[in-house]
């Protein structure tokens, strides 16, 4: 049984008297603990997909269903991680993590209990040391990291992450996305990234979902990652099954869905 | 000025020389801490109004030390009001105290207004600032009250709350409140939509909204509303008491010249002055402390 089901989700936006249709006829099936990429040209709406699967944005045609219950409006059972992080400035990293342990346990789990929970998923991103740090006081990385921390300690049913490294320098976002990995294969969370990062998301993820470019752009292609876990990114460099999937998506987005307009 | 730091790094990787790159630790600056600097410092703040101070006062001492001058010089002010001057919390008779305890009862008075005015003004913005429609419709009607001068508002104050006590403190609300709501408005109006976002995933109510991501997102617009607004209860705290009569430093000003004594208003002057300044002071000091994580991001 499908744990997400978007069944053909449109979204169009009025502003005054011109309507621009962003998205027609999405249809996508997720399992749980499948870990899937969304990919495609910048301004092709893989970030509204995100936000109306989040319910930050509602549709304008078509439903979502998240194991037996439609999206209507945003939770923390779908917990997002923003492109720029998102943690609020004035709270430290523990109270920014807070924030969100303290609305979704509040009754669920003792004061002790919380704090425990805390700490183990800053732990788990190893921002544990920074605890007591605001977000201005730590790098790029550090601050994404928190920010998935904050996501994974709602214990959400899917976790959907807004190209949660693109703004980070490559070397940093290699090891987050090693850490990610990490997580998805201790945690066996149910996870929708957004990403323009073709190794990323072969690297990552059991499918990937190509997008066509807009407007009203849908779903081109999806992409099936046949490789084990766990994935080792030194050896993938080489692996045959490894650089099909990269040939695909690069045919893909610069083949037949080449970026037309001028970025 | 010379520059230290280049003659000391020898950072030295060139490929065809093939030396390991050898990098010098710099000495730290010694921390010179001594009485001198501390001194040196304290005199460049200190010094250059002292010593316009002192060029005022030998100008004014001139100009208005001639016979048949309309305004008493310096000398004469220190000889009638020594005592004002020297003892701020005298008491002599009910009317006749100290100008230290009257600046203490209108900074009552503006404390009330000025704090009512916070609040209420902080709560309207809040609500303006989280509604277009609001905004649209009330914004106009603020931009015209808030350009009407403190004393306007005494007459109908007084029609309306029949005595001075009140009144007063109502002129200081009313004069206090504007640029409270207008920059809470601007601040919530500028809270970053990712903020609001994380509101909606966590699906944190009206009031944790407001506590947890409005006030502190908007606290650096709160607060320069909260500054001008404390300028603005002192401007008119005066002007209120002037009329309404009373304890206060205005009422002893209108007083002290019904009963020509110049001196003594010199010396309420800066009085007023002074304390205005300290308030000032004070909210900026308070609003730096609230607000130091809010603008690292």
């Amino acid at each position: 049984m499908t744990y997400l089901e978007v069944s053909s989700v449109g979204k169009s936006f009025t502003r005054g008297s011109t309507t621009s249709e962003v998205l027609r006829d999405i249809n996508l099936n997720i399992e749980k603990g499948e870990f899937v990429s969304i990919i495609g040209h910048s301004g092709c709406g893989k970030s509204t997909l995100l936000n109306l699967i989040a319910g930050l944005t509602e549709t304008s045609a078509g439903g979502i269903i998240l194991e037996n219950a439609e999206v209507t409006a945003p939770g923390p059972d779908r917990a997002v991680v923003f492109q720029n992080h998102s943690l609020l400035p004035w709270l430290s990293v523990y109270d920014n993590v807070n924030l969100a342990v303290a609305k979704v346990f509040a009754r669920s789990k003792s004061k002790a209990e919380r704090h425990d929970w805390i700490m183990e998923n800053l732990q788990l991103v190893q921002m544990a040391h920074a605890k007591d740090k605001r977000p201005g006081e730590i790098s790029g990385g550090m601050k994404q990291r928190v920010g998935i921390a904050r996501a994974l300690a709602m214990e959400p049913k899917i976790l959907l992450l807004d190209e949660p490294f693109g703004a980070l320098d490559a070397l940093t976002r290699a090891h987050l996305q090693d850490q990610m990995t990490e997580i998805h294969s201790r945690l066996g969370n149910t996870v929708i990234m957004i990403t323009h990062d073709v190794d990323e998301a072969v690297l990552l993820s059991d499918r990937i979902v190509m997008m066509t470019n807009g407007p009203a752009a849908t779903i081109g292609e999806i992409l099936e990652v046949p490789l084990e876990r766990p994935r080792n990114r030194l050896e993938l460099a080489s692996d045959r099954s490894y650089l099909k999937c990269r040939e695909a998506v690069l045919k893909f987005l610069y083949e037949r869905h080449r970026f037309v307009e001028a970025a | 000025m010379t520059l230290p730091a280049q003659a000391d790094s020898k950072v030295t990787a060139l490929p065809f020389k093939a030396p390991a790159a050898t990098v010098t630790v710099l000495p730290r600056p010694a921390r010179r801490f001594n009485m001198a600097t501390v001194a040196g410092r304290i005199a460049t703040v200190l010094v250059p109004p002292l010593v316009v101070l002192a060029v005022i006062l030998t100008v004014w001492q001139v100009v208005f030390s001639q016979p048949g001058s309309s305004l008493p010089p310096p000398s004469e002010v220190w000889a009638q009001s020594y005592d004002l001057i020297v003892d701020p919390f005298f008491v002599y008779g009910s009317q006749d105290i100290g100008l230290g305890l009257r600046v203490l009862t209108s900074l009552q008075r503006v404390a009330i207004g000025f704090g009512l005015a916070a609040v209420l003004g902080i709560a309207i913005g809040a609500v303006i600032g989280q509604s277009k429609w609001m905004m649209r419709g009330l914004d106009p009607i603020f931009q015209i009250l808030r350009t009407v001068p403190p004393l306007a508002w005494l007459p109908i104050s007084l029609a309306a709350f029949m005595d001075s006590g009140p009144s007063a403190i109502f002129v200081i609300f009313i004069t206090a409140i504007w640029p409270v709501i207008i920059n809470t408005t601007v601040g919530v109006r500028n809270i970053p939509q990712d903020y609001r976002n994380v509101a909606r995933v966590l699906q944190l109510n009206h009031l944790e909204f407001f506590f947890q991501i409005m006030l502190p997102a908007a606290a650096p617009y709160i607060f320069s509303g909260l500054r001008i607004s404390i300028g603005l209860s002192w401007l008119a705290i005066v002007a209120a008491e002037m009329l309404t009569g009373g304890v206060g430093i205005g009422f002893f000003i209108w007083d002290a010249w019904n009963s020509s004594r110049l001196t003594d208003i010199i010396v309420a002057l800066i009085y007023i002055g002074v304390v205005g300044f300290i308030l000032d002071r004070l909210v900026a000091l308070v609003g730096s402390f609230v607000t130091r994580g809010t603008s690292a991001n």
